[in-house]
């Protein structure tokens, strides 16, 4: 369900804040996963929080309206190997 | 499917063309108005159809649900278009010609077929393209909407496969 448009879109206040200010928002480190991506955050770039560590994320124009945490996948993808061995632990029916 | 549509017609055409008989051959067939001049082959029987939107909709059904033939016109968008234009729910073959060009018009009021077949793929392709959440689920042919994925999800992930060497684990 997409929010109330009355409520406006969601920033983290210590973003909205410094939002005009483009040297501190130039390779900032975020953790607010949560806030939007702001029409002023455009063409910087970001690094944003995974849970473990950071991940580099340019801001284009197309990205506008998402949330960070869209742009920095927080579970590592698990590749399974296609000529799988004899002893195989773990594995799910 | 095809079989099942034609069925029907043919007996009801026969009907017309006997009426017909009685007086001038040419007349009934006139007043009848359907626009696709060359009828489609289908399994070696001819169906007539009305075409809307670009595409043709079953003749023998009532027009709410050959309406639904169309892609991007639903239940509701059907009933939503007969109930602008307050038109009786008739059996589209009875359609006249006029009734047939309000339904285009108001048809081609909502985005159908083609163009919206075109607006979703270009919305997934951007979607990929900025390297989003949903994007990368998109490109991995996994849902995107928080579906579980341990079993089920099979309508994206298709059919099943077994894995060879594969155990339960242990308890």
């Amino acid at each position: 369900m997409t929010r109330s448009l009355w409520k406006g879109i969601f920033v983290d206040a210590f973003l909205s804040k410094i939002k005009d200010r483009r040297d501190l928002l130039s390779n900032k480190k975020i953790w607010s996963r949560r806030s939007s991506i702001l029409p002023e955050f455009v063409n910087t770039t970001m690094r944003i929080y995974n849970g473990k560590n950071f991940v580099r994320s340019k801001i284009t124009e197309d990205k506008v309206g998402h949330k960070f945490g869209e742009f920095a996948l927080t579970r590592k993808r698990k590749i399974h190997r296609t000529n799988t061995g004899s002893a195989k632990k773990g594995g799910k029916k | 499917m095809a079989q099942a549509l034609a069925t029907p017609v043919a007996p009801s055409l026969s009907l017309i063309c006997n009426r017909g008989g009685g007086g001038s051959s040419a007349s009934p067939f006139s007043a009848l108005s359907f626009p696709v001049a060359a009828p489609p082959k289908v399994q070696g029987l001819s169906i007539r159809c009305a075409r809307v939107g670009g595409v043709e909709i079953p003749n023998n059904k009532r027009v709410e649900y050959s309406l639904q033939y169309i892609h991007g016109v639903g239940r509701t968008r059907a009933r939503q278009i007969l109930c602008d234009l307050g038109m009786e729910n008739k059996i589209t073959k009875d359609l006249s010609e006029e009734e047939l060009t309000t339904l285009r018009d108001e048809v081609s009021k909502y985005m159908i077929e083609g163009d919206l077949r075109r607006f979703n793929a270009l919305n997934i392709r951007r979607l990929k393209e900025i390297q989003c959440y949903r994007g990368t689920r998109h490109i991995q042919g996994l849902p995107c909407r928080g579906q579980r994925t341990k079993n089920n999800c099979r309508t994206l992930k298709g059919k099943r496969v077994t894995i060879a060497g594969k155990k339960k684990t242990p308890r």
